[in-house]
């Protein structure tokens, strides 16, 4: 099984793939389902998996964007994420990778801290979006924005690529983070 | 009737709900359906309480009647009460006798008066031959307490006995004797085993938790129900690890069983242990007592929550037997010692 590449395979007409990684089923099918309910002029294609590497499929798509889900309230999920990033080929962290932390509303519950999960997208270069996702209306809200990044990263959107995102999302983040 | 058994019958009376009120009643059998139907049900519940005392006044109910209500009362409501479970054994050269229902009333009854002159017990036969038993406490100088009653689930066929916590833990021997001598064992333990609901308790010591009965769904392969929960599922949503999801479903199902699982609330375990360490020497290396930790899971319906963490991607497959082994072994305490 080899580490996921992102262009090594050719694109779909208006195809746009998403790869949803995280340990709890539940709320990334939610978050698929959501995103699915969206109004997009590309064809979008949800995948969900538990970790990477993904099993050999000879018949999946190029897969445009990772968002990797890290529960703040399970450690085993950060652990997840953190062992599936090593079978991520290099190319991908170009814009084509997002983490998304769920669960800091409700922070006695958490037992990851919020500043672990920043110090990760930060070494990974990779914009970082917070969601409670098990509330719907900010599942649906977070699935719209998901969605726009999709398709700007996989080049639907006229003008902008997936390389523009990384400093276009950048510049919302706090500038003492460059300092970690 | 006295002002004591009268107040007694009126907190009684007005414990149980509106709703259920007709159907206790109609239970416990002692007010005909002539009485019932004099008193307007359509009143505040004081003044019907007030109207079904004096019925029952009329009929000179006694405080065995009073006691027969407390404990139908109980048995709709025996949620609201926390369950120990005893188990009793036998010497080791004893005959199988034949159990005699009443003599193991009147024997108990006995036991409890020799001890205590003021204690009042009461007796309902119920299903599986089994019997409930009111137990309402006094000392040598001070009449019974009726309002603070311990109860008894003894099935006779069995050496399992129920007994709801009560709150006066030091007639807790005296009751335990009781039981053994009334039932001819010799011995009697208290299980690791307590919850709400007694139901699930006898479930798990009896081992009926799992008949799973054959029906047509169960008769269908795993493949075929969990593709049957895909069909609602978007097909434009692809899940990339199925053969995982499936061996986690399997192991689960292996773990657990198909059936409902019986209801407990917690699951408590103890540790007890000296610290061990690699190093020579270091300040907790010396330390006679060992270390102590407690850890406890709680959760309205523990077992169901533990079979759907896999599922869910909380924890991984297998389980830790500790959690799994709890209806096999019939235990919800634990203590973990060094060996």
């Amino acid at each position: 099984m080899s580490a996921l590449r992102p262009l090594d395979k050719l694109p779909g007409l208006n195809a746009a793939t998403i790869l949803l990684v995280g340990t709890e089923d539940a709320l990334l099918q939610q978050l698929a389902d959501s995103m699915l309910k969206e109004d997009c002029t590309s064809e979008l294609n949800v995948h969900l998996a538990r970790a990477l590497p993904l099993p050999c499929s000879v018949n999946r798509p190029r897969i445009d964007l990772i968002v990797f889900v890290v529960n703040l309230h399970s450690k085993h999920s950060l652990q997840n994420v953190e062992e599936s990033l090593c079978h991520l080929d290099a190319a991908f962290f170009l814009g084509k990778v997002t983490f998304l932390a769920t669960g800091a509303g409700r922070d006695s519950h958490c037992s990851v801290h919020r500043n672990t999960v920043v110090k990760l997208a930060h070494t990974y270069r990779s914009p970082l979006l917070f969601c409670d996702l098990e509330v719907e209306d900010f599942r649906a809200s977070m699935a719209q924005r998901l969605v726009r990044l999709l398709q700007i990263c996989a080049g639907h959107v006229p003008g902008v690529s997936a390389l523009n995102l990384l400093s276009l999302l950048r510049g919302s983040e706090n500038p003492s983070l460059e300092d970690l | 009737m006295d002002e004591t058994l009268a107040e007694f019958f009126r907190r009684t009376i007005l414990k149980i709900p509106m709703t259920e009120m007709m159907t206790v009643l109609k239970t416990w059998n002692f007010l005909s359906e002539n009485q019932l139907q004099t008193v307007n049900f359509r009143q505040r519940k004081e003044s019907i309480v007030q109207d079904l005392v004096l019925l029952c006044e009329e009929n000179r109910a006694s405080l065995n009647d009073a006691a027969h209500l407390d404990i139908i009362y109980t048995q709709f409501h025996r949620h609201q009460k926390i369950w120990d479970v005893f188990q009793m054994s036998k010497g080791p050269g004893d005959d199988i006798d034949l159990f005699d229902m009443e003599q193991f009333k009147s024997s108990f009854k006995k036991i409890l008066q020799r001890a205590l002159k003021n204690v009042t017990v009461s007796f309902k036969d119920a299903e599986e031959n089994s019997v409930w038993i009111r137990i309402a406490w006094g000392t040598q100088y001070k009449k019974p307490n009726q309002y603070k009653p311990a109860y008894v689930v003894y099935y006779s066929q069995t050496p399992y006995a129920f007994t709801s916590s009560s709150q006066l833990k030091s007639n807790l021997p005296l009751l335990g004797q009781a039981l053994t001598v009334a039932s001819k064992h010799h011995h009697i333990v208290k299980m690791d085993l307590r919850s709400r609901y007694l139901d699930s308790l006898k479930a798990i010591v009896f081992k009926q938790y799992n008949q799973s009965f054959e029906t047509h769904n169960s008769t269908t392969s795993l493949q075929e129900r969990s593709l049957g929960l895909d069909i609602n599922m978007n097909s434009r949503i692809i899940h990339e690890n199925k053969v995982e999801k499936e061996r986690v479903q399997r192991v689960t199902q292996e773990i657990f069983g198909d059936y409902p699982q019986p209801r407990l609330e917690f699951a408590q375990y103890k540790l007890e242990t000296k610290f061990k360490s690699d190093l020579n020497g270091g300040i907790l290396a010396e330390r006679e007592e060992p270390l102590r930790c407690l850890v406890k899971f709680s959760s309205p319906h523990l077992l169901e929550a533990l079979k759907s963490l896999a599922p869910a991607g909380i924890a991984d497959v297998p389980l830790s037997p500790l959690l799994t082994c709890i209806p096999n072994k019939g235990k919800n305490y634990f203590k973990i010692r060094d060996k």
